[in-house]
């Protein structure tokens, strides 16, 4: 048996009860990665909403060509004499919209596969899961650049679909692992007892408690389609005119930054990749250590004062 | 070289009356933004060969009473104060238990205090075979054993506990939750110890199995003499099993009796309400009664006794004084005074018997009490002249001796004294 | 028993699918590919005989329904015909025989060994809990974030264009030829090292805090501290009993993460030109070539299921529990 205090529980078996977990923002005090990775993106968010009006256009033509960072162009200028930082900030807008945008499609869809399967169980389950699976075991980033390729044309739109519908399985398993486990869980039964509906029960009881896994398979999701997007633009798949951080690295390749080691045309925007993609999983790490307090790093235990102080040892309280 | 098991005592000798595991105000924290004190100020003595029961509901740290007598507090529990000395029944010097360095005490664990997990699937590695968790548990203690000496001796290990040798090889997975919980006593006497920690072994199964298990495990006593540490909320389990018990509330010792007599007549209003709680199965219907209220928060001081909410006895001094461990008073009708009473409607014989048949040992008595403690104002004859009521107040006192031909009091020995009790 | 039938039976569904796609794939162009195909491969050079037929087969719209067409492609699959590629000038076959080979070799190796580390310093970091080890962490997690072929630019533009340690491109010195000797062996570790570092060290942050994780959970598990209690030696207790359980989860997602792998080495073995098999498939989706997209994608396909279905065994071996029913 384990001691009384053991509050923390497994991520796949969370105390839920009909409960909602979480309240506020007592959640970030408990994890400073959490608070870090939440500054990052919203920085970045914040610089895709409104970046764009204090800047001029980003594909403005010059003739400072790969000029290195200046006083003038912080980040220097390209092969065509356009302003790095200019490229930067505008390229934030599209890229984070590929990304949540396909996220947020291939959630969707894991929720209804995953979580529906799982309530559903029996042999749609069943057939769900094999689905789901097979979907996984399939290579998804060949198999994305192979129909990028066939469907030449398309802009972002097709892009978005076609990493949403190669992303989803993994989260779709986890979502159905969690649906089971709870589908056996008492609140549950009590709830079909007292004879409430399928639907309600799914909205009502089912849902709430799998917010915080939602969330995070969101976030993986955003990751993966942040990169794969990335991917593709280096490629110079989907429309390799679009203000994106990744084609601006497909820019700087093929017109060979490399060679006259204009790095501040290439390392800034993969840079900005990166540190956007740790700041999502810098939240989810912190979603983790939320869920289950097993996991957050010991900070050294304090001697706080407290209320038992004053009696001497050896005495009864 | 074979290995013999040695036991802790001779099973024809007398239950000797000197002590094996003694703690001494021990205070276990559990630490965070408000610390609960879980186990407060408790001391207590284990005897060689006795049953020592402890009993109270969920949460009033029994089990956390448990770990620290073992040192196996798991963060962020913390044992505050308190020692813990260990008495071999070779004679050696007594150890520290709280004391001692890594590396004695992971020698010391399990050879000499060994513990029944309420879980017994929990406890199991569920990955590895049971021979290699056996095999585990004696390369770290003996390593000198063969691989197939190590082998043989689980296998009569499994033997003893009523278990086929040939599941040995299998994984824990494999076995019901009776079976499971035999291993975990298998693995529990492995090194022949010479205390078994037993913290609700039976609690998860149902009763059938519970008391196949309970008579096993009396029958294992039995054979290799050593002591048990029996924890649950089961108290009518309790007072068959063990010889003496103790009762836990919030945190700290409530009632020490010998067992036999405290399901009778208990002296502590809370037993009382934990015994009319529980069903007798064979005894008169009566009607049963929860206990209204409930625990109180650990996370704070308490003043006077912790129980005054709950009790329908509460008077004046319970709010400010907190009751310390005295001696339970008897009470005839009318006249406070100090009586010799046997229990209510049958004699010393008459009870020894019955345990006896339990024990399948008619021939070894049974350890009575001259340490009988109760933590209650309304056995304090200073506070309280009039005595406490009736239904507390049939406690019988030691008889030094009885008339019966056929027993002879035992020779039970000093009181013991513990730190915090009136005398 | 019956998990590893249920495994079996499972890949065979797996490998239709993947068929299945596969089949479809050229088939999302407009017109008839097998004819657009074999127009391309006139151009370059005088095709194989019976290329339209095979064509046909793989590709083709022609006469007769959908079903007679699915047909068809399977039976020219299972003889491993995937036709000519004209932008490589070779047959499909030769191409991916060449190129196969090196990233299977590098690629696996890759990822086993980032595997090890991973698991390793994250049972570490778990069980020690040493400062250390915890400041990895947000690092390797920012490694994790990083695309393949980002850190390959930097890998190449630091180590070869600056510092000129490592080799900027090609899978060995194109001057040698492929050989059983140490010449051979020693050009294409040194060509080897840095598309191999980019691999691990993108993978590592994944297996580290999963790892990490675990062994964490684990470590507050019952039987965990039951074994410290019977006074087993910490390192006994530490590997046999908390690493063995922990390391479950992470071999479940091995599989998984193969695929992410594999898409990843595709783009990084383009930064280097490694001409491995992912070199190759974009050759080929840059060219039109369709034959050899097809073909490449069936033994991609192919690989990542066999790596998944090793270890869905491997994973019916170390958890006992699954062999029952």
């Amino acid at each position: 048996m384990s001691l009384p205090i053991d509050h923390g529980a497994e991520s796949s078996s969370v105390e839920l009860g009909g409960r909602r977990p979480l309240r506020g923002w007592r959640v970030l005090r408990r994890s400073p990665r959490m608070v870090v990775g939440l500054c990052i993106v919203l920085f970045f968010v914040l610089v895709a909403l409104y970046g764009t009006f204090f800047i001029h256009d980003g594909n403005a033509l010059s003739s400072n060509i790969l000029k290195a960072p200046s006083a003038h162009e912080w980040l220097g200028t390209t092969q065509l004499g356009q302003n790095v930082l200019t490229q930067l900030i505008a390229s934030a807008g599209p890229t984070l919209l590929v990304g949540f945008a396909a996220g947020l499609l291939a959630t969707v869809l894991a929720v209804v596969v995953g979580i529906g399967g799982g309530f559903l169980g029996g042999r749609s389950d069943d057939l769900l899961n094999l689905f789901t699976n097979v979907v996984l075991v399939i290579p998804a980033v060949p198999l994305i650049i192979v129909v990028s390729g066939f469907l030449k044309a398309g802009g972002i739109g097709p892009i978005i679909v076609i990493i949403a519908f190669t992303s989803w399985a993994g989260v779709s398993r986890v979502l159905r692992g969690l649906t089971l486990s709870m589908r056996n869980r008492d609140f549950i039964a009590a709830s079909k007892l007292s004879g409430e509906r399928t639907w309600r029960i799914v909205i009502v009881e089912l849902l709430p408690n799998t917010v915080a896994f939602v969330i995070s398979g969101f976030i993986f999701t955003v990751i993966f389609a942040i990169l794969t997007q990335a991917g593709l633009a280096f490629l110079g798949l989907g429309d390799v005119n679009a203000l994106t951080w990744g084609n601006m690295i497909y820019w700087a390749q093929v017109d060979g930054a490399l060679e006259v080691h204009a790095w501040w045309w290439f390392v800034p925007p993969g840079l900005c990749i990166a540190v956007l993609g740790t700041g999502l999983a810098l939240v989810n790490f912190g979603l983790d250590e939320v869920l289950n307090p097993r996991l957050r790093s010991l900070r050294a235990i304090r001697k706080k004062p407290s209320v038992f102080d004053d009696i001497p040892l050896g005495e009864a309280p | 070289m074979t290995f013999t098991p040695t036991t802790a005592t001779t099973p024809t000798s007398k239950p000797a009356s000197d002590v094996v595991l003694s703690a001494r105000n021990i205070t276990v924290e559990y630490g965070g933004e408000r610390p609960t004190r879980a186990v407060r100020n408790v001391s207590l003595d284990l005897r060689r060969g006795e049953v020592l029961g402890i009993a109270g509901e969920s949460g009033c740290g029994k089990s956390t009473l448990a770990f620290a007598l073992t040192r196996l507090l798991r963060p962020p529990a913390t044992l505050i104060n308190g020692s813990v000395h260990f008495y071999g029944a070779d004679g050696s010097d007594p150890v520290d238990v709280i004391g001692l360095d890594p590396t004695a005490l992971r020698h010391f664990r399990w050879d000499k205090i060994s513990m029944v997990f309420q879980s017994a699937m929990n406890s199991l590695n569920p990955v590895t075979s049971l021979r290699r968790q056996f095999s585990d548990i004696f390369e770290a203690h003996v390593p000198e054993m063969s691989s197939d000496e190590r082998d043989e001796r689980s296998r009569s290990l499994l033997e003893m506990v009523g278990i086929d040798p040939h599941r040995l090889k299998g994984f824990p997975h494999e076995l019901s939750g009776g079976m499971r919980q035999r291993v975990g006593i298998a693995m529990a006497l492995a090194l022949n110890p010479e205390v078994v920690v037993m913290d609700e072994p039976t609690t998860a199964l149902d009763v059938v199995v519970q008391r196949d298990i309970l008579e096993e495990i009396n029958a294992l006593r039995q054979q290799l003499g050593f002591s048990i540490i029996f924890i649950t909320h089961d108290l009518p389990l309790l007072v068959e099993i063990s010889d003496r018990l103790i009762v836990m509330y919030a945190g700290e010792i409530v009632e020490r009796a010998p067992s036999e007599w405290v399901g009778q007549s208990p002296a502590h209003p809370y037993t009382l309400a934990l015994q009319e709680s529980c069903p007798d199965l064979l005894g008169e219907r009566r009607e049963l009664r929860g206990i209204a209220g409930i625990p109180p928060d650990l996370r704070v001081r308490i003043e006077g006794c912790s129980f005054r909410p709950r009790c329908s006895y509460a008077f004046g001094p319970c709010s400010t004084v907190h009751p310390e461990l005295i001696p339970p008073l008897a009470q005839v009708v009318g006249v406070p005074q100090l009586v010799e009473r046997t229990p209510r409607d049958k004699s010393i014989t008459q009870m020894v018997d019955e345990k006896s048949s339990l024990r399948q040992s008619p021939a070894e008595p049974p350890i009575l009490g001259g340490d009988w403690r109760v933590a209650c104002h309304l056995h304090n004859r200073e506070l309280n002249p009039e005595g406490p009521p009736l239904e507390l107040a049939n406690t019988p006192q030691y008889e030094s001796n009885t008339s019966s031909s056929q027993q002879s009091a035992p020779n039970v020995g000093p009181d013991l004294e513990l730190p915090g009790e009136v005398q | 028993m019956k998990y590893f039938a249920r495994k079996c039976g499972f890949y065979v569904v797996a490998l239709w699918g993947a068929l299945t796609i596969n089949f479809f794939l050229p088939r999302l162009l407009p017109g008839n590919p097998a004819q657009i195909m074999m127009g391309k491969i006139e151009e370059t050079s005088t095709p194989p005989p019976g290329e339209y037929k095979i064509l046909e087969h793989l590709m083709g719209v022609g006469q007769g329904n959908i079903f007679s067409h699915y047909w068809s492609y399977l039976v020219q699959v299972s003889h491993l015909n995937f036709g000519y590629s004209f932008s490589q000038g070779l047959p499909v076959i030769r191409v991916i025989y060449q190129a196969l080979p090196w990233t299977l070799v590098l690629v696996g190796t890759a990822t086993v060994l980032s595997f090890i580390i991973g698991t390793t310093l994250g049972a570490l970091a778990g069980w020690t809990r040493n400062r250390w080890l915890e400041a990895l962490v947000p690092v390797t997690t920012f490694l994790t974030s990083t695309p393949y072929f980002f850190l390959a630019l930097i890998l190449v533009y630091y180590f070869g264009f600056i510092l000129h340690w490592l080799p900027l491109s090609g899978d060995s010195d194109p001057l040698l030829l492929p050989a059983w000797n140490w010449t051979f062996f020693s050009s294409a570790l040194e060509h080897a090292i840095l598309p191999a570092s980019t691999l691990i060290l993108v993978q590592l942050g994944g297996w580290m805090m999963s790892m990490r994780n675990m062994t964490l959970t684990t470590l507050s598990e019952d039987y965990v501290w039951a074994a410290e209690a019977k006074g087993i030696k910490s390192r006994r207790v530490m590997i046999g009993y908390a690493a063995r359980n922990a390391i479950l989860p992470s071999v479940t997602n091995f599989a998984i993460s193969i695929g992410m792998v594999v898409g990843g080495s595709i783009l990084m073995e383009l930064v280097f030109s490694y001409q491995g098999i992912g070199y190759y498939l974009i050759q080929a989706v840059e060219n039109d070539d369709y034959s050899l997209i097809q073909g490449i994608f069936f033994f991609i396909s192919i690989a990542v299921l066999m790596a998944n279905f090793i270890v869905d065994m491997m994973y019916g071996f170390i958890d006992p529990r699954t062999r029952q029913a």
